[in-house]
């Protein structure tokens, strides 16, 4: 194990969580008698309980569904399982607030007069859209999980569905808790869908003290509550996973097909409930655009408008996604060799960043641009960093998953030969993760696509993209001019989903 | 992962960078760069907007071609862009804050990063609609009402005070928006007008009187349109942009707005305002001062259905003149204390 690796691992962590330590940095100056008065009170008591039982019911619901249909289309010989398969993983690219939307004016349209909000309505708003966060993970990791032990438990006389649950689940289980993870933080922050469906959660207090009382210490503190629950749910999820394990691998293939069940009788409801899922998450946002063009009259400026906005979105996605991803790598080959506190530290830093709002890290980073670099203020450079912060889990799990599976003894083989150990990295470990950061990268980029409030905040003046046109349009309910930008913002973030998904079951044997 | 697929991916990444590289490229010269002297010489000067892009890029697109200056607009939400401008202080990039609401200018007058206007510019608005400390003029103004479907409620059953909402005929029956800035703002003027006491208890009221909360005015009235709620608290416009974006005139919606009269606080008068960030710069001044000219004003009232905050313009569709009405007596700087407003409206249970 070579020194410089720790080292390098902590400059790349710790430039992407710049903003972060100087959020914290920031949060000091603010008096600890206010800080504990909005921090301990009975409101932020009752927010925080609404935030952890969303987390929960979305969490509960996403591995419920991520797992049911990433089985259907792995392990049983489901008709369409292919298309399926591609599909049940879109509606990632739906982002929160266009869903909630979309379902509020789908219930307009179905049942006027009745109203569409309230916490199970985000429960299924949420749902609908943050599954593919455990789906993905799950499909990658059934197919990766050694036929041979199936085999060997079905000779030894257990059916094919006891020898699912019990040898198939059990190491498939890290993929499924790294995927609620990703699930559990996602609610946490998420403020889009739950500003619209009206439930107070924390995110929703934390946005409300800036937009209501110009108090920006307030919500930076009010957000070290999102910290403190993070940090809950990682704790609960480190319970149960054992560490080395965690991450499924995306784009590994093992050596044989796996074994698939026929469903048999059980074939016509499995495929009801598997397509009334993936169909409600997909139509009803897509129903609801198509429906906003019809009934307005208003239109976008013009097509060039529109395509400066896709060619904004796709470069600033591509860019932070390369940045992430190239931040991320060095702390995920870290971790993946040398687990230990400080990697494992560093790991859950990243974490806790990703469930900060967006609009948090944007004005740290505004703090940052201002007061340290000037000259880089509301360029696309500090936007990107503003990703990085952001984005960094997305692009560090599926990477430690690919370094995890590549053999470290063909490093050791390597130096054995006389290379240095920077060499066996580069030409050795570094082509072995390439799906795994090819996954991340994705990830990365389908999620920047979808990002507003930090955009919003540090984009160069007059740079546009896909989600801040549909910003100023559906705030002056100029929906169908709207309309549009959504669309293409769902099927430009569809594309890396759609890749994710195809080149996995491309190369499943 | 197969030798196909990778190419594929690779030629996909490639494809989609050289369209963004190019895509990059338009935006950089039809944008012009961050620094304030673009290429050709021309002075610019760079604006935040807490007004959205649709209702105010055309009249900037006026103002540029007849003064020759560019424009750099950053658009945002109002209060995210007072938070931002607090942040940067003497070191933002603005030149001049156009805002939706007196709340935020308030704000950043009180931070102290306003320099003062001209008394020209001053002037042109009535007194209670500008900052006493010259920081900020208002420019456009938004009438509170009571908007209600003309389908579901005669006009006989309207209330004259916005303080009636809270009597049992109106239980369950009246929308109110309490995390909407216009709201807060009216609240405020309560506060000042009649006492903290009064207000808490109104809002209480209000609530014990079951009301139909949403999250902004719009689909507040959307929802009184379609008839899923009988009426509302709003501001006067809302109904026009509505009308626009389906095709048709006002007068053909089933909605109207209800004007509460006698200097009555539901009709409270909240305006949108600009201020400058350095009295030298000339070129700032001059675009509040277009913003305040007659065709800036007249901008206001038919696009944007806004009333003119200079005396003498026509009153937006069916609406009485600015001189005619009958708003209650409050100085808008009062109403930048929005922080015990919402603990009021918290504490009330309105809202988280």
């Amino acid at each position: 194990m070579p020194g410089w690796l720790p080292v390098l691992a902590c400059l790349t962590t710790g430039l992407a969580l710049l903003p972060l330590f100087y959020l914290v940095l920031r949060t000091t100056d603010y008096p600890a008698e206010d800080f504990y008065q909005a921090v301990f009170s009975p409101r932020s008591a009752r927010l925080a309980s609404t935030s952890l039982a969303l987390t929960g019911a979305v969490t509960a619901l996403c591995l419920i569904i991520g797992v049911g249909l990433a089985t259907l289309v792995t392990r049983t010989t489901i008709p369409l399982r292919r298309t399926l398969a591609v599909l049940a993983a879109l509606p990632l690219a739906v982002p929160s607030y266009v869903a909630a939307f979309g379902w509020q004016s789908m219930n307009g349209i179905i049942s006027p007069g009745t109203t569409f909000e309230g916490f199970t309505a985000a429960t299924v708003v949420i749902t609908s859209v943050t599954y593919p966060y455990v789906y993905l993970p799950a499909v990658a990791a059934l197919l990766r999980v050694n036929p041979a032990q199936e085999e060997a438990s079905r000779s030894l006389g257990r059916g094919p569905v006891r020898t699912f649950f019990s040898v198939t689940v059990r190491q498939a289980a890290p993929a499924f808790t790294s995927g609620g993870l990703l699930c559990a933080i996602y609610v946490i922050a998420d403020f889009g869908a739950v500003s619209i469906l009206r439930v107070d959660t924390f995110t929703r207090a934390v946005f409300t003290s800036f937009s209501m009382g110009f108090d920006r210490l307030g919500g930076i503190a009010l957000s070290s509550v999102l910290l403190v629950m993070t940090a809950l749910v990682l704790l609960v999820e480190g319970r149960l996973r054992r560490t080395s394990t965690r991450y499924a691998t995306l784009g590994h293939s093992a050596s044989s097909p796996p074994l698939r069940l026929s469903l048999g009788g059980w074939t016509a409801p499995a495929l009801l409930l598997a397509w009334a899922v993936v169909v409600t998450s997909l139509a009803v946002p897509g129903t609801a655009l198509a429906y906003w063009s019809y009934r307005g009259v208003s239109v976008p400026g013009s097509l060039a408008e529109v395509a400066t906005a896709f060619g904004n979105s796709l470069w600033v996605a591509a860019l932070a996604a390369a940045a992430t991803t190239l931040l991320a790598v060095p702390l995920a080959v870290y971790i993946a060799r040398r687990p230990s506190i400080l990697s494992r530290g560093l790991e859950r830093l990243a974490y806790l960043a990703h469930s900060l709002p967006g609009v948090v890290i944007g004005l740290s980073v505004v703090m940052l641009g201002i007061s340290v670099l000037p000259g880089l203020y509301q360029t696309t450079w500090l936007l990107v960093l503003a990703y990085c912060t952001l984005m960094l889990p997305l692009a560090l799990g599926p990477a430690v998953a690919a370094a995890l599976s590549a053999p470290p003894e063909l490093e050791e083989a390597t130096r054995a030969l006389g290379k240095s150990s920077v060499v066996a990295y580069i030409r050795i470990t570094l082509p072995l993760m390439a799906p795994g950061i090819g996954s991340g990268f994705l990830l990365v980029m389908l999620t920047v696509i979808k990002e507003l409030p930090a955009t919003l905040m540090l984009r160069p003046t007059g740079f546009d993209t896909l989600a801040t046109r549909l910003w100023t349009y559906t705030g002056n309910e100029s929906f169908a001019a709207a309309a549009p930008f959504a669309v293409l913002l769902v099927l430009l973030a569809a594309v890396p989903a759609w890749l994710m998904m195809s080149r996995m079951l491309k190369e499943a044997p | 992962m197969s030798r196909t697929s990778r190419a594929a991916l690779a030629a996909t990444a490639a494809a989609a960078l050289l369209i963004t590289a190019c895509g990059n490229d338009d935006n950089g010269t039809t944008n012009g760069g961050d620094d304030g002297v673009d290429d050709a010489g021309a002075e610019s000067i760079v604006l935040y907007s807490g007004r959205n892009e649709e209702l105010i890029q055309p009249l900037i697109d006026q103002f540029e071609e007849e003064s020759g200056l560019e424009v750099e607009v950053r658009y945002g939400d109002t209060a995210e862009l007072a938070a931002q401008i607090l942040e940067e202080g003497e070191n933002t990039p603005a030149d001049v804050f156009l805002a939706q609401d007196a709340g935020a200018l308030g704000a950043i007058a009180q931070g102290g990063l306003f320099a003062d206007l001209d008394q020209g510019i001053l002037d042109r608005v009535p007194e209670i609609y500008r900052d006493n400390g010259d920081g900020w003029v208002g420019l456009s103004g938004r009438l509170r009402t009571l908007i209600y479907n003309t389908e579901l409620v005669e006009e006989s059953e309207l209330p004259d005070s916005v303080e009636e909402l809270t009597e049992p005929e109106y239980e369950g029956r009246v929308g109110v928006a309490p995390t909407n800035a216009s709201f807060q703002a009216f609240v405020t003027a309560f506060r000042v007008a009649e006492g903290e006491d009064a207000a808490e208890q109104w809002l209480q009221d209000m609530v014990d009187n079951d009301p139909q909360y949403r999250e902004r005015n719009g689909p507040m009235v959307s929802d009184v349109l379609d008839g899923s709620l009988e009426m509302g608290l709003v501001n006067h416009y809302y109904l026009y942009a509505q009308a626009a974006e389906r095709g048709v005139e006002p007068e053909e919606l089933p909605a109207a707005n209800h004007l509460f009269g006698e200097g009555d606080l539901g009709a409270l008068m909240n305006v949108t305002g600009a201020g400058v960030f350095d009295a030298e710069n000339t070129a700032a001044l001059d675009l509040v001062e277009y913003f305040l000219s007659d065709q800036g004003q007249e901008y206001f009232v038919e696009e944007t259905a806004e009333y003119a905050m200079v005396e003498g313009f026509d009153a937006p569709g069916g609406l009485p003149a600015l001189e005619d009405l009958d708003v209650p007596d409050i100085d808008l700087n009062q109403l930048d204390d929005l922080e015990t407003t919402i603990e009021m409206i918290t504490q009330a249970g309105m809202a988280g």
